[in-house]
């Protein structure tokens, strides 16, 4: 029976890597999304006070999601394996510990209420279906085969997506169908964004928008 | 002002997303029929609350089956005592072919089984599920949940003709049972680049708010030494046709090869019909584990030496047993 005991040191090894590779620091983070990097526009200036984000504008909600992913969506505007003509030109002047310090801001801030615009019911429920049972006559796997139960992220790989602005999840679905998104591991996302439809894209948007949001929690 | 300065850039993101690539990035690489076998197209939730001729109970049953099949960690610790689900083997909900479509077993059983040597029933093949791949031991014969189970394996077989055995789709076992020439180190590095992100580096799998999200993959809480996915040739098969999830057939067969050997060279739970000594055991049922490391030195280690059943309180459970009509 030692085989118990030697799983459990490992995954305790694995978590002790994990939170040492979060090391960013919030209150530093907090000065620099205030002030931006000196070349382009304060992250607050879009994605507000409160890091909800906006529909509207298609600004994703970043409180409360995951820091390392947070930091590495900002690394890679400036790699270019992620391209937005907004993001890149006011991330490009901070270094990398302070694009780890302003996930950290966000990773901690609570996460605010939003409010999903109003869908008819036969979207939400196309969506809703595309999120937890996928289309597998189509090989889409269902969202939360990955991004974890209710959406709500898996670690530091698997944003969390429910309760996410609908305008931005429909635009990086389309993001990654184009190729100007194309920073997931392993090609696991474009795989299944490729196989969307614009109407089915509509859709899981809508209803994922319509869902409430938490905290990341990771795996494990 | 800012905010207002960034709109334009907004609206010129949709023409962008007009242009799609012709060629996926990620094709879905499923094996053909081969000439002159059955393929079926199991039906779907859809199609069952779209059928009248279904009673409304037995629609009720068949759902309950389904949701049996899709959460089987509801019964954690009754009948499953490790981290699967029936749909962490039979993706798609049990109706994808190259997936182990279940359907099959409805329409060709009772037939005679090579893993135990005699006429299995339906029900019998389930209650190998259960004690094999998940660790456990099955709902009772005759009983509620495994007239659920029996009720949504057999509405998937609807219209499949019944002992049409040369089936496309079947199984997993696409590459064929001939091994190659395996790499444990290749495999090894096949599993961290494409499999560690979700299943982890120490094959654990992740679980999210005590929910198993990526199943583990050996150890305590995955399929134990009786499972068929020991079976290097399973796993490989299943690995090319499934994983990793969304990218069927992107591996190469030797990759799948060598990962499902990487895997299937690791500790887990001991087979339920172990006789208290692994090499016997071994040659016990060696039409089974010919095709396993069971009882092998991999690494200069022994494995499946060991009394571990996992979290799962016994060995074996009461419903395996011989049958003969002799």
């Amino acid at each position: 029976m030692n085989g118990p005991v030697r799983y459990l040191s490992l995954v305790g090894a694995l978590l002790v890597s994990a939170s040492a590779l979060a090391q960013g620091n919030p209150e530093q983070g907090k000065q620099l999304v205030m002030q931006g990097d000196g070349s382009g526009a304060p992250c607050m200036a879009c994605h507000g006070q409160d890091g909800g984000g906006n529909n509207a504008g298609g600004f994703p909600r970043l409180a409360g999601l995951d820091e390392n992913y947070l930091a590495k969506q900002m690394r890679d505007y400036n790699s270019g394996s992620r391209t937005s003509p907004i993001m890149q030109p006011n991330v490009d002047n901070f270094s990398d510990q302070q694009l780890q310090d302003i996930a950290a801001y966000y990773a901690a801030m609570p996460v605010p209420a939003t409010k999903a615009p109003a869908a008819d019911d036969a979207l939400m429920a196309q969506g809703e279906k595309l999120a937890l049972q996928g289309d597998w006559d189509n090989y889409i796997p269902p969202c939360s085969s990955c991004h974890g139960p209710d959406n709500g992220g898996m670690g530091d790989v698997f944003p969390g997506i429910a309760g996410q602005h609908p305008n931005y999840i429909a635009s990086q679905l389309r993001a990654w169908q184009a190729g100007s998104r194309s920073n997931d591991p392993n090609n696991l996302m474009v795989a299944v964004a490729e196989r969307l439809t614009d109407q089915q894209i509509t859709a899981v948007a809508a209803w994922l928008g319509a869902q409430p949001a938490s905290a990341a929690k990771g795996g494990k | 002002m800012n905010f207002a300065r960034v709109l334009p850039f907004i609206a010129v993101l949709p023409l962008a997303a007009a242009v799609q690539a012709a060629d996926p990035v990620v094709p879905v690489n499923l094996p053909e029929p081969k000439e002159g076998q059955y393929v079926h197209n199991a039906p779907t939730v859809d199609d069952l609350m779209a059928d009248e001729s279904i009673h409304p109970e037995l629609k009720k049953v068949i759902l309950k089956g389904r949701d049996m099949f899709m959460n089987t960690q509801q019964y954690r610790g009754e009948y499953v005592f490790n981290d699967m689900n029936c749909k962490s083997c039979h993706m798609g909900e049990g109706r994808k072919n190259w997936s182990g479509p279940i359907w099959p077993a409805a329409t060709t059983l009772p037939d005679f089984r090579g893993k135990n040597g005699h006429v299995n029933s339906l029900e019998e093949r389930i209650a190998g599920c259960f004690s094999f791949s998940m660790n456990g031991t099955p709902p009772a014969y005759g009983s509620d949940d495994m007239l659920a189970m029996l009720a949504y394996h057999q509405w998937l077989a609807k219209d499949a003709p019944v002992y049409e055995k040369n089936i496309a789709g079947r199984g997993f076992n696409s590459l064929g049972n001939k091994l190659p020439e395996l790499s444990y180190e290749q495999g090894e590095k096949v599993y961290q680049d494409n499999c560690a992100i979700c299943h982890g580096a120490d094959g654990q799998g992740q679980k999210k708010d005590g929910q198993v999200v990526f199943p583990a993959l050996w150890g305590d809480n995955s399929y134990n030494w009786g499972a068929g996915m020991t079976r290097i040739f399973t796993a490989a098969s299943f690995i090319k046709n499934n994983m990793p999830l969304g990218k069927p057939g992107s591996l190469s067969d030797q990759e799948a090869w060598n990962v499902a050997y990487f895997v299937n060279s690791q500790e887990r739970p001991q087979d339920p019909r172990y006789t208290g000594d692994v090499k016997e055991t071994r040659e016990k049922f060696l039409n089974f584990h010919k095709h396993t490391t069971y009882g092998t030195e991999v690494n200069g280690k022994l494995l499946g030496d060991h009394d571990n059943t996992g979290s799962k309180p016994f060995l074996k459970p009461d419903v395996l047993r011989p049958r003969t009509f002799d």
